[in-house]
C-alpha cells in the first residue's frame, strides 16, 4: 500500500491483469499435471525403475511391448472393446432418462430425481463394486431372487457383462447430466411445432431431440469412453480371470512388478491411442458440439 | 516374496535410536541395550517378552520399525551402527551380506540355532560361500488350500484335473504363479530353465480358473461365499481362515512341495552390542518364547524344529506347518531384475490367455 499514489490505483494494463488471473491456474496445472506426467514420460524410457543405487540406462524397448508381447494387442481389443459396449449402453440409458427427466418431471420432483442419480458419485467405487459381487456372484442376491421362480444359478460375477455392468453403474450419472444439459435447453415450442406439423414421436426423437442433445451425447460419450478404457478396478473385481485389460496390465507394473518404466510406456501410448481415435473423428465431434450452440 | 512378509501375519518388531553407548554395564550377563529393526507387531515387540527378556539378561531392547522391505536396507544404510538386530527375509539377506550392512552370524553365541535345520542353515539365501549371515527365524508357505470334503490334489498336475472345472482360485501374483509352474514342471522355482514349459502348466488351468485373488480377505469372502473349491493359498491365510471365520479349508502340500518364504534374524553391521544381539535372536528362536507367543498371539512357523514340536497337538498352525514341508530347496530367493521381469511378463501372458 505503500506504494500506492495521491491518485488512486492506476489502472493496470489489461494484459497483465489476464496473465495474473490465469496465473495460478496454470501454475497449479504445471505443479499438479505437466511435472507429474513429465516425470513418468522420462521413466518410460528407462531400463528400469530409477530407485535406489543402481544406475540406469535409456532404452526404447518399453514401447516395443506390443510388439514383444503379441498378446497385449488381444488385451488391447479386449479393452476398446469394452469401451464401446459401455459407452453405447451409457449412451443409450443416459439419453432416455435424461429426456424423462426433462419431459415428465418438473419443479422439486425432478430435483429429487437428480440427487437420486448423483447418488453413485456419492458412494465410493470400491464399495459400489464390491456391492456388485455380491449381487452377482453364485448364490448371491439375484440368485436369492431368480430361485423364487426358477432353479440354477443366473449369477454372471466373473465374466465380461458384469465387469460392463459394473462400468456402467459407474459412468451412467455422467452421460445423463450431459444429456439432461443439451435437453433442458430445447425450446419446447420447436417440438410443439412438429407435432402440429403431424411428426410423430419417433420424427421428434430423430429430428429435434437426437440432434440438438447431440453435444451432450458426445461429451459424455467422451467422459465415459476415456477412463473406461483405463479402468482397472472394476475388471480386476468384477471380471475375475477374464478381467485383464491394459488399465489391470498398467497396474500390476506398478504395484505387482516394480517396472515403472514399462507401465509408464503402456500409459503414454494408450494415451497417444485414445489421441488418435479423437482425431479420427474430429469432424463428427466439431460438427457435432457445434450443431447446438 | 516381499508379499509375503508384507501380508502375512500381523507385523510387529521395534527399534528405536541405538544411543551407541551399550556394552558398557559390566552387568552379570551383559546388561546395556540393544536395538531391533522389524515389521511392527511381529513377534521381538511382545512386551512380556521384553520383561522376561530384562529380567534374564539385563539388556533393553528397543525398536525401530520399518514399513516395507526395501526400507528396511535403506535404513541399514543410512543409520550405520544404529540397529543391532534386524529382520531380513530370505530374498533381501544376500543383497544386505553384499553391501556390507549386516555381519557373519557367530553361532557360537546363538546354542539354539542348534536345532535349525543345517540344510536351512547352508541355504544360500542365509550363507554366502560357507557363512551364515542371518539366522532363520519363522517360516511360510504358498501350497494348495481345499473345502472339506472335496478331493485333495496328490500333485500340482491334478488342479487342471477335469475334477475341478471352474472351481479353482488362482494367487494373482507373478512371483507365486511362475513358481507353481515350475513345481509342477520339476524344476527349479526361483529359475526355471524352461519357462515355455511353466506357461504351458499355467495355462493348462484356464478351464478350472474362476477367480484370481489378491488380498486375504478377498480370499475368505469369496471362498465363504462357495465360489470356489480349490486354491493356491498362504498357510498362515488358511489358518486364519479355519480359526478366525471357521471356514471349512485344509491346507494341503502336494508331492512336489510348497513354495517357502523365510524371515531371517540377522545382526547389523557395525553393531554397538553384538553380544547382546547374539542372546536376543538367542531367545527368539527359543522353544519357550516361540510356544508363548504362537499361541498366545499368533504366529508363523518357527524354524527351530523344537519350538515347533513344542506347540500343543491340536495347534492349528502346528498341523498345518510340518517341519518336513521346510524343504530348503523351494525357499524363494532374491532375484535380478531381469529374471524379475520375465517372471511378471510370463505371468501377464497366461492372465491375457485366461482372458481370451
Amino acid at each position: 500500500m505503500a506504494l500506492r499514489g495521491p491518485v488512486g490505483p492506476r489502472r493496470l494494463p489489461d494484459w497483465m491483469a489476464t496473465t495474473a488471473l490465469l496465473l495460478p491456474a496454470y501454475a497449479w496445472l504445471t505443479l499438479a499435471v505437466f511435472l507429474p506426467l513429465l516425470t513418468m514420460f522420462v521413466f518410460s524410457f528407462l531400463n528400469k525403475t530409477p530407485m535406489g543405487q543402481a544406475p540406469v540406462e535409456f532404452t526404447l524397448r518399453h514401447y516395443r511391448a506390443f510388439i514383444d508381447q503379441p498378446y497385449l494387442l488381444g488385451v488391447a481389443w479386449n479393452t476398446l472393446m469394452m469401451g464401446v459396449w459401455t459407452t453405447l449402453i451409457c449412451a443409450v440409458l443416459g439419453f432416455l432418462a435424461a429426456l424423462a427427466l426433462v419431459r415428465c418431471s418438473f419443479g422439486r420432483s425432478r430435483e429429487m430425481l437428480l440427487v437420486l442419480i448423483l447418488l453413485p458419485f456419492w458412494t465410493n467405487g470400491l464399495v459400489r463394486v464390491f456391492s456388485w459381487t455380491m449381487v452377482l456372484r453364485e448364490n448371491g442376491f439375484l440368485d436369492s431372487l431368480w430361485h423364487l421362480v426358477g432353479d440354477g444359478s443366473v449369477g454372471f460375477l466373473y465374466s465380461r457383462p458384469a465387469i460392463i455392468l459394473g462400468l456402467v453403474h459407474g459412468y451412467l450419472p455422467y452421460m445423463i447430466l450431459t444429456c439432461y444439459i443439451a435437453l433442458v435447453t430445447i425450446d419446447d415450442a420447436v417440438i410443439e411445432a412438429a407435432q402440429s406439423l403431424g411428426a410423430r414421436w419417433w420424427t421428434v426423437l430423430g429430428s429435434i431431440l437426437i440432434p440438438l442433445a447431440l453435444p451432450g451425447l458426445i461429451s459424455g460419450a467422451v467422459l465415459t469412453f476415456v477412463p473406461v478404457i483405463g479402468s482397472f478396478m472394476e475388471p480386476r473385481i468384477l471380471g475375475g480371470p477374464v478381467g485383464m485389460t491394459l488399465g489391470t496390465v498398467i497396474e500390476d507394473q506398478f504395484t505387482q512388478a516394480f517396472n515403472w518404466p514399462l507401465g509408464a510406456s503402456l500409459s503414454f501410448t494408450l494415451l497417444a491411442v485414445v489421441l488418435a481415435i479423437f482425431a479420427t473423428f474430429s469432424g463428427v465431434l466439431r460438427r457435432g458440439t457445434a450443431g447446438a450452440s | 516374496m516381499a508379499n509375503f512378509t508384507r501380508r502375512d501375519t500381523m507385523r510387529m518388531l521395534t527399534a528405536a535410536l541405538a544411543a551407541g553407548a551399550a556394552g558398557s554395564f559390566p552387568a552379570r550377563a551383559q546388561g546395556g541395550k540393544i536395538t531391533v529393526l522389524n515389521w511392527q507387531g511381529y513377534g521381538t515387540d511382545e512386551a512380556w517378552a521384553l520383561e522376561a527378556f530384562m529380567a534374564a539378561t539385563g539388556i533393553e531392547v528397543v525398536h525401530d520399525y520399518f514399513s516395507s522391505e526395501a526400507e528396511t536396507l535403506t535404513k541399514l544404510r543410512t543409520n550405520p551402527g544404529a540397529y543391532d538386530v534386524v529382520l531380513l527375509n530370505s530374498a533381501r539377506v544376500s543383497t544386505a551380506a553384499s553391501e556390507g550392512l549386516i555381519a557373519p552370524a557367530d553361532l557360537s553365541k546363538v546354542p539354539n540355532a542348534a536345532n535349525i535345520s543345517p540344510d536351512l542353515l547352508a541355504n544360500p539365501n542365509f550363507s554366502i560361500d560357507g557363512q551364515g549371515y542371518a539366522v532363520p527365524w519363522v517360516w511360510g508357505m504358498t501350497s494348495i488350500a481345499v473345502r472339506e470334503g472335496i478331493a485333495k490334489p496328490a500333485s500340482y498336475k491334478d488342479l487342471a484335473s477335469e475334477a475341478y472345472a471352474g472351481r479353482f482360485a488362482m494367487n494373482d501374483d507373478a512371483m507365486i504363479a511362475v513358481a507353481l509352474g515350475a513345481l509342477t514342471t520339476g524344476q527349479d522355482l526361483n529359475d526355471p530353465a524352461d519357462m515355455e514349459a511353466v506357461k504351458e502348466a499355467l495355462k493348462a488351468l484356464k478351464p478350472n480358473v474362476k477367480m484370481l485373488w489378491s488380498s486375504e480377505d478377498q480370499w475368505n469372502k469369496s471362498f465363504a461365499a462357495g465360489e470356489f473349491d480349490v486354491s493356491i493359498f498362504w498357510s498362515g491365510g488358511s489358518v486364519r481362515s479355519r480359526r478366525n471365520a471357521n471356514l471349512p479349508v485344509d491346507f494341503v502340500v502336494p508331492a512336489e512341495g510348497a513354495v517357502v518364504w523365510v524371515d531371517g534374524l540377522a545382526m547389523a553391521a557395525g553393531a554397538p552390542n553384538p553380544d547382546g544381539a547374539a542372546a536376543f535372536i538367542n531367545w527368539m528362536i527359543d522353544p519357550a518364547f516361540y510356544v508363548e507367543w504362537a499361541t498366545k498371539v499368533g504366529a508363523p512357523a518357527s524354524a527351530n524344529a523344537q519350538a515347533l514340536a513344542g506347540l500343543p497337538a491340536d495347534d492349528l498352525s502346528a498341523q498345518v506347518h510340518k517341519a518336513e514341508f521346510m524343504v530348503s530347496k523351494n525357499v524363494m530367493s532374491a532375484m535380478p531384475d531381469e529374471r524379475r521381469e520375465a517372471f511378471n511378463a510370463a505371468w501377464q501372458e497366461v492372465k491375457a490367455f485366461y482372458a481370451e
